[in-house]
C-alpha cells in the first residue's frame, strides 16, 4: 500500500525547482564563492604578514647593535657598552635544571600512566590534572615558585627557584607528548619482548623508551623553547634588574635573556637606545629558539614512520 | 678451540639474581608514582597556596569592598583600597579586543587550510602559523609597545602611549595560530562523505563549508574559541608592557588599564612585603585569574565532548 | 500489485514489455572517455548509452573502474587532485565537461547518492531541505511541501513524519540512505547515479532500497554501480559490465546474465573470478 501511494505523490510530478532560475543564480552564487575565497585567502596571509613585519622590525632595530661585543659584554647602563653575557649564561643555567628535572618527572610520570596505572579513578584523575595544569596561566606558576621555592625553601631569586618553577610549568608539555610516544610504539615489539620472558620493567626499558626516545625529545625540545621565552614567571619570582655578577652555581641570582628584553623595553621610555638592545636580544632569542626548533623537526622526520 | 657456549647454563646462572630483579620490578612502579605525583602535588601547591593567603586577604578586607566597589589603591599610604573590579574590566575589555581580532582572522584561516587551500599552499601555510605560535610573548609585548601602539597613535586620537588597544590587538594576533589550529583540526574530522554529499546537490564551495562543514564542526571551533579567551585572560607580558598601570574603573579602551596579570606583576616587582594586605590582595587577584580560566578550560572541553557530532 | 514485484521482480523484467526499448531516449551518452589518476590509466575508451527512464547497472570486479565511472558522469572525480580526463559525456546534447558547463548546475540535474549514507548532521527535515534551500528556495511553506513529496518519493515518509527534527543520525542505516535519496530527491534530478547504495545495508533495509529504485525510474532515469550480481538482475534493465577500466559487454540485463556474447563476462556472472 505504502508503495503506491509514493508513486502516486511522484506522479503528481509537480515542480518546485526551476532550472532556469537555478540557472540564473548559479553565476551569482558562483562569484560569491570566488570573492569569498580572496576574502579567506587575504585573512589566512595576515598571519604572513604580520610575521615578516615583526621580523622586519627587530631586526632592522638591531642593526648595528647585534654585534660580537654584545654578546660577550656583561650588563652595563650604558647601552654602548651593554651586553647579554649575563642573560645568555643565566638562560643556559635554566635549561640545565629545566631539561632534567622536566625529562625524568615528565618520562616518569607518562611511562607510568601508559604502562602501569590501570585504567580507572586514578588514572583519570591524574589526566585531567595534568590537562588542567597545561591551562593554568604561567603567572601563576610564577607564584607557586614564590611562595614555595623562593620563601618556603629560602632559594631566594635563584636559578634553582627559578629552574623548578619554570620545570613544572613546562611539565605537562613533557608528560602528553611522552604520553603520546609510548602509545605509538606498537605492540608487536612488547609481545616480542615478552615472549622472550623479558619482565615488564626490561620490556619497557630496553624496548618501549628506545622507540619512542626519539618522539619524547621533540615533545622535550619543544617544552624547553617554551621555557627560554617565558617571561611572566620569572617576573613574578623576583629576578633583578640590577647590575649582577655571572652566575656560578645554582644557588647564584641570576637573569635571562627575556627578563632582559623586559627591563630593556619597559625602560626605553627613558632611554630610546634600550629599545635596540631590547630588539637586538629578541633577534638573539629568535635564532635560539629556531634552532631548537629546527633540531625537533630534524628529529621528528629522521625518526618518523619507521614500523 | 672454541668452548660451546651452553645459552640455558648462562640464563640459570642469571637467574640466581631473580630476586633481586623481582624487586626491582616492585619497586619500578612505586618509583614511576612518585614522579606522577608530582603533578598532583603541583596542583594542591598551587590551590593550597592561593586559598591560604586569598584567606588571609579576606581576613583583612572584606568580600564586599573587593566585589563591588571600585577603587583599587594597594599601596596608598593613607587609605589603600582593594576591589578587583577595575582590574577585571580591564582584563574583559582587553580580551574582548583580542577575541575581535583572532576570531575572524583564526576562524577564515581555518576555513581556507582546511577547505580552499591547495595541497601546497597550505604546505607553506601551516608552518608560520606554527611560527607565529612559537614566539615567545615577550616578543609580542615589544612589538605592541614600540611598533604597534606609535602607528595607532598616528590614528587613533587621544590613544594613550599605554592604552588597552594595543596590547588587545597584538594579544589577538598571538592567539590567531590557536583559533586557526584547532578550528582546521575540528574542520578536517568532519568526513568527507559529507562534503561529498552536499557538492552532489550542486552546491558551491562556499554553500558547503558555511552549511555543512562548519555546523558539523561546530562544537570544536567554539571550544577553540573559548581555549582563546582562557589564552587571553591569562597572558600577562603584552600587557605589563603595553597598557601600563592605571587602576581607573574605565571602559574606555585607549586609556591605560590593567588586567589582573599585570597587577600581580607590579605588585611583586615592587616592594610589597610580604605580609602586607597589597601582598595578599596580589593572591586573591591570582585566585580570581585561576578560576576564570579554569571554568574556562573546563568549558571548553565540555563544549568538545558533549556536542561532538556522531558521524 | 506491490506484493508481487516484492516477491518476484525477476518476472517484471523477463516480460516482453521491458526488452522492447530500442526507442528509449538516450539521457546521458559517453563517447571516448578516457580518465587518468596521474599515471595511472583507470578508464580505457568509454563508450555508453545510459537510457531515460530505465535502471543501467554497472558491475564488475572491484578496481574495475565502475565507481571512477559513476562520479565521472557527474563530475564528482575531479575532487581527487591530478585527475586528468579526455572524451566526451553528452547529457541531453550538451558536453558536461565544455567550459561553460558549471558543475554545480550539472549536479543539479544529475543528483547522486553515495555508498555509505552520509546524511548532514542536522535534522531530518534539514537534511532534505539542504539542496532546495542552497538553490534559492526560502519560502517556509513550499520548502515543507517539498520535504514531504521528497520524502514520501523515498518511501521513508510514514517512518518520519512525526520526527521531522530529530537529528538524522538517529535513523537506522536504512533509513539514512533512503533519506539521502530523498535528498537527491528534493533538487528534482533528471539522473540519479547511485554508487553501491545498499553496501552498508542490512539484507532488509537493501531489500527496501531495491524496491525504491523500481518505483523511481517511473520518473528518474537511474544508473546504478553494485558488486552484487543478484542486485543488478533484479533491479536493472540494462547493464555494463567493466573489467580493468574497460567496458567488456553492455547490453539487456536479461541478456547479459542468460546468453552473454564475451567469455569474461560470463565468466564474472557465473562466480569464476571477482
Amino acid at each position: 500500500m505504502n508503495d503506491i501511494n509514493s508513486i502516486n505523490m511522484v506522479e503528481e510530478k509537480k515542480q518546485y525547482i526551476n532550472q532556469d532560475v537555478v540557472k540564473r543564480k548559479m553565476s551569482k552564487r558562483l562569484l560569491l564563492n570566488n570573492i569569498v575565497k580572496y576574502l579567506f585567502l587575504f585573512a589566512a596571509s595576515f598571519a604572513v604578514a604580520v610575521l615578516a613585519i615583526l621580523l622586519y622590525r627587530v631586526s632592522v632595530d638591531s642593526i648595528g647593535w647585534l654585534n660580537l661585543n654584545f654578546l660577550t659584554n656583561r650588563l652595563s647602563t650604558n647601552p654602548d657598552r651593554a651586553g647579554i653575557i649575563g642573560a645568555v649564561v643565566g638562560t643556559v643555567w635554566l635549561m640545565i635544571i629545566v631539561g632534567p628535572v622536566t625529562m625524568i618527572i615528565g618520562i616518569g610520570t607518562a611511562i607510568y600512566l601508559e604502562e602501569y596505572a590501570k585504567r580507572g579513578r586514578l588514572h583519570s584523575f591524574i589526566q585531567t590534572n595534568i590537562t588542567n595544569l597545561a591551562g593554568v596561566p604561567s603567572i601563576v606558576f610564577g607564584l607557586l615558585g614564590l611562595t614555595i621555592f623562593v620563601r618556603v625553601f629560602g632559594f631566594g631569586s635563584s636559578i634553582i627557584a627559578g629552574g623548578l618553577t619554570m620545570s613544572l610549568l613546562v611539565l605537562p608539555i613533557v608528560v602528553v607528548s611522552a604520553q603520546e610516544a609510548i602509545r605509538s610504539v606498537p605492540y608487536f615489539l612488547r609481545e616480542a619482548s615478552y615472549g622472550m620472558g623479558a619482565t615488564k620493567w626490561q620490556t619497557i626499558k630496553n624496548v618501549v623508551l628506545p622507540s619512542a626516545l626519539p618522539s619524547i625529545l621533540t615533545g622535550l625540545i619543544l617544552a624547553l623553547s617554551r621555557a627560554i621565552g617565558e617571561t611572566a614567571p620569572l617576573v613574578v619570582i623576583g629576578i633583578p634588574a640590577l647590575l649582577i655578577p655571572i652566575p656560578g652555581s645554582i644557588f647564584d641570582n641570576f637573569t635571562a635573556l627575556p627578563m632582559q628584553i623586559y627591563y630593556w623595553t619597559i625602560d626605553s621610555v627613558l632611554v630610546d637606545e634600550y629599545a635596540n638592545l631590547a630588539a637586538a636580544t629578541i633577534v638573539v632569542l629568535l635564532i635560539i629558539l629556531f634552532v631548537m626548533n629546527s633540531i625537533a623537526i630534524i628529529i621528528r622526520n629522521k625518526f618518523q614512520n619507521r614500523y | 678451540m672454541s668452548k660451546t657456549v651452553n645459552v640455558k647454563e648462562l640464563i640459570q646462572k642469571k637467574d640466581k639474581l631473580a630476586k633481586v630483579k623481582a624487586k626491582i620490578e616492585k619497586f619500578i612502579p612505586l618509583f614511576l608514582f612518585a614522579l606522577a605525583s608530582i603533578s598532583i602535588l603541583t596542583t594542591v601547591g598551587i590551590l593550597s597556596t592561593l586559598v591560604y593567603e586569598t584567606y588571609l586577604f579576606f581576613n583583612e578586607v572584606s568580600f564586599m569592598q573587593f566585589f563591588t566597589t571600585t577603587e583599587l589603591r594597594p599601596l596608598s599610604p593613607v587609605e589603600p583600597k582593594f576591589s578587583i573590579l577595575p582590574l577585571l574590566v580591564g582584563t574583559i575589555m582587553i580580551t574582548l579586543v583580542a577575541m575581535l581580532v583572532a576570531v575572524p582572522i583564526g576562524l577564515t584561516t581555518a576555513i581556507f587550510l582546511s577547505e580552499y587551500a591547495s595541497h601546497n599552499t597550505r604546505k607553506i601555510l601551516k608552518p608560520i602559523i606554527e611560527v607565529l605560535a612559537g614566539i615567545p610573548t615577550i616578543v609580542y609585548g615589544f612589538f605592541a609597545f614600540t611598533f604597534v601602539t606609535p602607528i595607532l597613535r598616528e590614528v587613533v586620537p587621544g590613544l594613550q602611549s599605554t592604552n588597552a588597544l594595543s596590547p588587545g590587538i597584538v594579544m589577538g594576533i598571538m592567539i590567531i595560530p590557536l583559533v586557526a589550529s584547532l578550528s582546521e583540526d575540528a574542520m578536517n574530522s568532519v568526513p568527507n562523505a559529507m562534503r561529498e554529499g552536499a557538492m552532489a546537490l550542486g552546491a558551491t564551495k562556499l554553500e558547503v563549508t558555511l552549511r555543512v562543514v562548519i555546523p558539523a564542526a561546530i562544537s570544536g571551533i567554539i571550544a577553540s574559541f573559548v581555549l582563546g579567551i582562557s589564552r587571553a585572560l591569562g597572558e600577562t607580558m603584552i600587557v605589563t608592557i603595553a597598557s601600563g598601570s592605571s587602576k581607573n574603573f574605565t571602559f574606555d579602551i585607549t586609556q591605560s588599564m590593567q588586567t589582573m596579570t599585570a597587577y600581580i606583576v607590579e605588585v611583586t616587582s615592587g616592594d610589597a612585603a610580604s605580609g602586607t594586605t597589597a601582598y595578599y590582595s596580589l593572591y586573591a587577584v591570582a585566585f580570581t585569574l585561576f578560576i576564570f580560566t579554569l571554568l574556562m578550560n573546563m568549558l571548553a572541553r565540555y563544549i568538545a565532548r558533549r556536542y561532538r557530532e556522531a558521524y | 500489485m506491490s506484493l508481487l514485484i516484492k516477491t518476484n521482480p525477476m518476472q517484471q523484467q523477463q516480460s516482453p514489455f521491458n526488452t522492447n526499448e530500442s526507442n528509449k531516449r538516450v539521457v546521458l551518452q559517453t563517447r571516448a572517455l578516457n580518465l587518468w589518476y596521474g599515471e595511472n590509466h583507470a578508464l580505457k575508451n568509454i563508450n555508453l548509452p545510459m537510457t531515460e527512464n530505465e535502471v543501467t547497472a554497472i558491475i564488475g570486479p572491484s578496481g574495475c573502474g565502475k565507481s571512477t565511472y559513476i562520479k565521472t558522469l557527474n563530475r564528482m572525480v575531479e575532487v581527487v587532485p591530478n585527475v586528468k580526463i579526455s572524451g566526451e559525456i553528452q547529457y541531453r546534447d550538451r558536453n558536461i565537461f565544455d567550459k561553460n558547463y558549471l558543475v554545480e548546475e550539472l549536479r543539479t540535474r544529475v543528483g547522486m547518492v553515495f555508498q555509505k549514507p552520509n546524511p548532514f548532521p542536522k535534522s531530518i527535515f534539514e537534511n532534505v531541505a539542504y539542496g532546495p534551500k542552497i538553490h534559492g528556495i526560502r519560502n517556509k511553506k513550499i520548502l515543507k511541501e517539498i520535504v514531504e513529496k521528497s520524502l514520501r518519493g523515498a518511501a521513508i515518509w510514514d517512518e518520519v513524519k512525526d520526527r521531522l527534527n530529530e537529528n538524522a543520525y538517529g535513523l537506522s542505516g536504512g533509513q539514512q540512505q533512503r533519506l539521502c535519496i530523498a535528498r537527491c530527491l528534493a533538487i528534482e534530478p533528471d539522473v540519479i547515479l547511485m554508487d553501491e547504495p545498499t553496501s552498508a545495508l542490512d539484507p532488509k533495509s537493501t531489500l527496501k532500497v531495491e524496491e525504491l529504485i523500481q518505483n523511481l525510474k517511473e520518473n528518474y532515469s537511474i544508473v546504478i554501480v553494485t558488486h552484487n550480481m543478484q542486485q543488478a538482475a533484479r533491479i536493472s534493465d540494462k547493464t555494463a559490465f567493466f573489467l580493468n577500466g574497460e567496458v567488456v559487454e553492455y547490453d539487456d540485463t536479461n541478456i547479459i546474465f542468460s546468453t552473454p556474447n564475451d567469455k569474461r563476462t560470463e565468466d564474472y556472472i557465473t562466480g569464476r573470478f571477482g
